[in-house]
């Protein structure tokens, strides 16, 4: 195939972006279809505990099932004498683990760790494990476990009266000028809260692992969004070298923040399977899924706004509470949006965090950006009424023209052009502004816009890429793909730099062993990894066509070239006057059966502790706004909604986005992953709840049935409009964050959208038919 | 491992005998009994298989009426063109109904049989008093989390409702429930929970469904499924009416009204009531809000169901009034 059959395929699509005009599919920036789809699609990719082991056995997981006391006793007789039963795990008979380093690098405090719990913090808290020769067995067995508990009173979330004003996390605060003077003295105000549920990440593929040892050499299968993270983890839990962890995770059916760390029942399944000398697999259930990790923590935020009588803001005071567990802190920063926003003289922002008997909540697609816009946005809507402008007339009133926070220049921020594209799109201009005054039979029809935004998130990167003897290419990295389209745009990269076709470039990711990655989260991967592959790759190219001009067996010695341009996999002189080769002919003449070059963009001073450090911990992270700039990617969410009078029901019927993510690497990946977040934004303002019965302190809708997702039949057509243009400050090759922007945003626009159809403000989520009956 | 027998019937006689066994129960699609399984509610001891049984998935519709045999599938019956133009509402309770793939396995001898949603029932790990599992454990719903549950036909043991959509439009229609000899009317055959929610329907150890029978009626040519729910599809019904209608010879005068409840009611609720204040009447949006009203006499809410009570008349006026306007 030549790259000009590849740019045919893909027409002669105007999209504004960088696939505009004459980039081939296959080069960065092309839309080249997902290389893993067809694996995925037809059932040939094989995820983590899939894997056909000998000697395999099965873990199952015994939770609590009281919110808060402690174990009396667990009776593990009958469970012990159940057929095919080889290990009933507790506290007992577990085997002392140390307490490993946390992600942000803390040093553990040294005491022993144990994944099964004796002191009852949360229901679905694992306190035992059964593993037996069949996974019927296993469940079987673990169901006669006989747990006895000394239960005591739990707090079961924000609302319960128990529950308190928490703790102040003091790194949270933000405050510049007199923001209470300033609101108190503006003449309009508005002040309001806005509450978020318990959220879940609900990926399709559920988690678990198999985990193998030989010797003190540990192999898991795991999916990941983080390899080394977890590896090291792990190691540390059983006291061996990093090096004898290998963490082996090729294909990740969803993650969305919750697959980056090992867990608990990780922990459970390698002990087992060290104390048997035999693999074991875990596979999580989906109603353990609400359990065994985090899903977001529900938030509350109240966001006052005082403006003069034209709108423009002259105060924000924000707090802002979120839920975190008994035993573990999790903060999420809800004024993270709140305080770039806008630019306003006078701000306030502040944030506890209440403990509560649950799981520590986790990461959830743009944890912080998410909730922190959904009290902004629509408060500023609010605001909008309030006064009586358009809600799009008062976003661009108050627009930001530098970091109000850090008071540096954007790298780039093209919000401007996403309001104005998105708008021109959607047709805002014809908008009613009255509520209620646009509807369709007993559909009330309404419009909201709201802006969403993402930090640009940045680490260092490493990958090998290797020139083979048939002149293909192959790229290795640890990192993951997990539907965002690493395994296409680092094989598109490579296949720029050295000069080949993208499929002759096979990329291999999902194994520890390969070159070191950081965690796939925050939006950072992409802009990480295409760097370090193009580092790499260049090198690879460098010893290419360096052995080609000196070598003396080499076709192109006798011409004395400076230098020589590799296309299509064919190496030539650039003026043409030389021999034509392919790279498989100049690898044979020269008798390479290879090269390989290892890139990496860390600094170069770099010591192998560094290196330790910013592959298994975000401690090396760069901050977004390090250095002369503020560096984030910016949408604008334009949405229809159409509220059935009578029932209350609320179908989106119409998305416009308008995304500022810098430079696509593949614009068609880009618009997709922005899709998921918009499609999830409309699962998280209409329909998803983890639900609490406060008496138990437990989810009851622990389940798909119950936790409701955005099914297909809730999604209209979606447009996505890209506005970015390269960022040089934010990647090496100008991309900023996709992955999680798509989602901020979204839910404050339904919720406006919703005002402007029925007169009814809900800063509740999930926008549900009974708030609006 | 918690074993059972596994017997594939070969005939109706075998299969209802093999029914009989103490802690028998029959397998048709296996999407309630399987689900169910899992999460520890139904431990058989043997498991009949009867799909394979030849005979129990036909459809006959013609002018008297339709039959519908018990191994028929959900996706089946929802296609079927005679089903589709001669009892609408039939199709659409099942085009709504589940998912797709649920559709395709699902039968409907097992749809009527499908259990309440209530998350207690469907957790005994966690919460081992309900009375519709352990009868006199108590109900671990009431006074917990209760979104989802009946605001008619409740009893102070249980309040869980029937969540099934097909056997609203059944009860609308007065389907017959055969039970091979034997005929029980629909709205016989699902039973109050009263101080016994354990027992959900008219039928004994040993017999089994073999068809439904509908017949043939103007107002059931003229019908509708309305279902009304946050998520647009593969959720229960907050609410929704199976409504079918007759005019007079002037095209707007209520002849004949049927009008059933689904999602709200502890079984399929017929809504007579509403039926009896509006046969004779001008089909007026004013007189068919206010009878409707009477779908949810005698309700009563559990606190977060409370919306139902709102919710169900306006379902039913809607359903009524759009009928009206293909008038
Ligand atoms: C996630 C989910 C969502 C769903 N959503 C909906 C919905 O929106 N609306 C809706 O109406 N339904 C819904 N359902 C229920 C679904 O329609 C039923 O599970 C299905 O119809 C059951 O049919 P089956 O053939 O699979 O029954 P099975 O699971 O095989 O059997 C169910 C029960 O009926 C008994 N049984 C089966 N056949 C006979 C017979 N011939 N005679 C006597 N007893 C018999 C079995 O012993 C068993 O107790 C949903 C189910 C799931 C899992
Ligand atoms: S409502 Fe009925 S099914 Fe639910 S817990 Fe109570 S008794 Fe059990």
């Amino acid at each position: 195939m030549t790259v000009h059959d590849v740019r045919s395929r893909h027409g002669d699509s105007k999209r504004g972006d960088a696939s505009d005009g004459a980039i081939l599919a296959e080069a960065v920036g092309g839309r080249l279809s997902r290389i893993d789809g067809p694996a995925k699609i037809t059932g040939a990719a094989k995820y983590a505990v899939e894997q056909q082991l000998e000697g395999l056995s099965h873990a199952v997981l015994v939770e609590s099932t009281i919110a808060a006391g402690k174990v009396r006793s667990i009776d593990t007789a009958a469970a012990e004498s159940a057929p095919g039963v080889l290990l009933v795990l507790m506290p007992d008979n577990a085997l002392r683990l140390n307490t490993a380093t946390d992600w942000l690098g803390t040093p553990p405090p040294d005491i022993p760790y144990c994944p099964l719990a004796r002191d009852i913090t949360f229901s679905g808290q694992h306190v035992a494990a059964v593993v037996a020769e069949s996974f019927e067995q296993a469940v079987a067995a673990a169901a006669l476990v006989k747990v006895a508990y000394h239960e005591t009173p739990a707090i079961v979330d924000l609302d319960d009266p128990k529950a308190g004003d928490g703790i102040p996390i003091d790194t949270m605060t933000k405050e510049w000028g007199d923001a209470q003077a300033a609101f108190a003295a503006a003449p309009v105000r508005i002040c309001a809260a806005y509450n978020t549920p318990r959220e879940y990440q609900a990926p399709m593929e559920p988690h678990g692992l198999i985990a193998h040892w030989q010797g003190d050499q540990l192999t898991v299968w795991e999916p990941s969004q983080w390899l080394d993270g977890m590896a090291r983890t792990y190691a540390e839990w059983f006291g061996v070298p990093f090096e004898n962890v290998r963490l082996v995770s090729p294909f990740i059916g969803g993650g969305f923040g919750s697959k980056a760390f090992a867990y608990g029942y990780g922990a459970v399944a390698a002990m087992a399977a060290k104390m048997l000398g035999r693999p074991v697999k875990l596979a999580v259930t989906r109603p353990q899924t609400f359990t065994a990790y985090g899903g977001r923590a529900a938030t509350r935020q109240t966001v006052a706004l005082g403006a003069d009588a034209e709108g423009r803001i002259q105060s924000i005071v924000h707090r802002g509470v979120n839920e975190t567990s008994v035993d573990g802190m999790w903060v999420e920063p809800l004024g993270s949006v709140t305080s770039i926003m806008y630019a306003t003289p006078n701000f306030s922002s502040r944030q506890n965090v209440v403990r509560v008997n649950t799981v520590v909540p986790g990461a959830l697609r743009a944890p912080g950006e998410n909730p922190s816009a959904f009290g902004v946005e629509c408060a500023i809507d609010e605001l909008a009424y309030e006064v009586g402008i358009d809600p799009l007339e008062i976003r661009l009133r108050n627009y930001a023209e530098q970091d109000p926070e850090a008071n540096k220049p954007w790298s780039t921020r093209r919000l401007r052009e996403a309001f104005a594209a998105g708008a021109e799109a959607f047709g805002w201009s014809k908008r009613a502004p009255e509520p209620r005054s646009m509807r369709d039979g007993n559909q009330l029809i309404g419009w909201g816009v709201a802006a969403g935004t993402y930090p640009v998130r940045r680490a260092y990167g490493e990958a090998m890429v290797r020139i083979l003897a048939d002149g293909s290419v192959e790229v290795e990295s640890s990192s993951i793909d997990m539907g965002q389209g690493t395994y296409t745009i680092l094989a598109q990269t490579a296949a720029e730099v050295v000069g080949v076709a993208a499929e002759k470039v096979v990329v291999k990711l999902g194994d520890s062993r390969y070159a070191r990655a950081g965690v796939t989260g925050g939006s950072r991967l992409a802009g990480v990894m295409t760097g370090a592959v193009h580092k790499a790759a260049t090198a690879a190219l460098d010893e290419l066509v360096g052995l080609a001009i000196s070598d003396p067996n080499s076709p192109f010695h006798a011409l004395q070239a400076n230098t020589l341009v590799v296309a299509n996999g064919r190496i030539a002189s650039p003026r043409g006057d030389g021999p034509e080769v392919s790279i498989a002919e100049l690898l044979g003449s020269v008798g390479r059966s290879q090269i390989e070059a290892m890139g990496d963009t860390m600094p170069a001073n770099s010591t192998a502790d560094d290196r330790y450090k910013n592959y298994t911990t975000i401690a090396t992270a760069l901050s977004h706004t390090e250095g002369d700039y503020s560096r984030h990617s910016w949408c604008a969410h334009f949405i229809e909604v159409r509220v059935d009078e009578d029932f209350g029901t609320v179908r989106v019927s119409r998305v416009v986005s308008a995304l500022d993510s810098g430079r696509l690497y593949n614009p068609k990946l880009a618009e997709s992953q922005w899709k998921g977040g918009i499609i999830m934004g409309i699962g998280q303002a209409l329909l998803e709840e983890g639900i609490v019965d406060r008496r138990h302190g437990r989810i009851v809708n622990n389940n798909l049935a119950d936790y409701l997702i955005a099914t297909n039949a809730d999604i209209p057509d979606i447009e996505v409009i890209s506005v970015g243009i390269p960022d040089p400050h934010s990647s090496a090759l100008g991309g900023k964050g996709v992955g999680e922007l798509g989602i901020v945003g979204v839910a404050p626009a339904i919720a406006n959208a919703v005002f402007h159809a029925t007169g009814k403000r809900v800063r509740d989520l999930p926008i549900t038919l009974e708030k609006l009956i | 491992m918690r074993d059972f027998s596994y017997l594939r019937a070969d005939s109706i006689d075998a299969a209802r005998q093999a029914a009989a066994l103490p802690g028998a129960m029959l397998l048709a699609g296996g999407t309630t009994l399987i689900d169910l399984a899992k999460c520890g509610v139904t431990e058989p001891e043997t498991v009949v298989d009867i799909t394979h049984l030849k005979g129990l998935d036909g459809i006959t519709v013609d002018d008297r009426g339709a039959t519908i045999g018990s191994l028929a599938r959900m996706s089946s019956v929802a296609d079927h063109a005679d089903v589709k133009s001669r009892f609408p509402a039939v199709s659409e309770a099942l085009w709504q109904a589940a998912s797709a793939q649920l559709r395709n396995m699902a039968t409907i001898g097992g749809n009527l049989m499908q259990r309440t949603r209530c998350p207690y029932f469907r957790d005994p790990a966690n919460f081992p008093a309900c009375n519709k599992r352990t009868p006199g454990s108590g109900c671990s719903a009431i006074g917990g989390v209760t979104r989802g549950h009946a605001v008619l036909g409740t009893s102070e043991a249980c309040i869980a409702t029937y969540p099934g959509d097909l056997a609203t439009a059944l009860v609308a229609f007065d389907a017959i429930v055969h039970l091979g000899d034997r005929q029980v009317a629909v709205d016989d055959f699902f039973l109050l929970p009263g101080a016994t929610p354990d027992k959900e329907h008219a039928i004994a150890p040993g017999e089994m469904i073999t068809a439904i029978s509908i017949l043939a009626s103007a107002a059931a040519r003229r019908s509708t499924y309305l279902k009304v729910r946050d998520r647009q599809s593969y959720e229960f019904a907050a609410a929704s009416a199976a409504v079918g209608i007759e005019f007079e010879a002037d095209g707007r005068t209520i002849r004949d009204l049927r009008v059933a409840l689904g999602g709200v009611g502890t079984k399929p609720w017929r809504a007579r009531a509403v039926e009896e204040a509006l046969k004779g009447k001008l089909l007026e949006p004013d007189t068919v809000r206010r009878a409707s009203q009477l779908a949810i006499e005698g309700a009563v809410d559990h606190g977060a169901n409370h919306y139902k009570i709102e919710l169900a008349p306006r379902v039913v006026a809607r359903a009524i009034l759009k009928m009206g306007e293909t008038a």
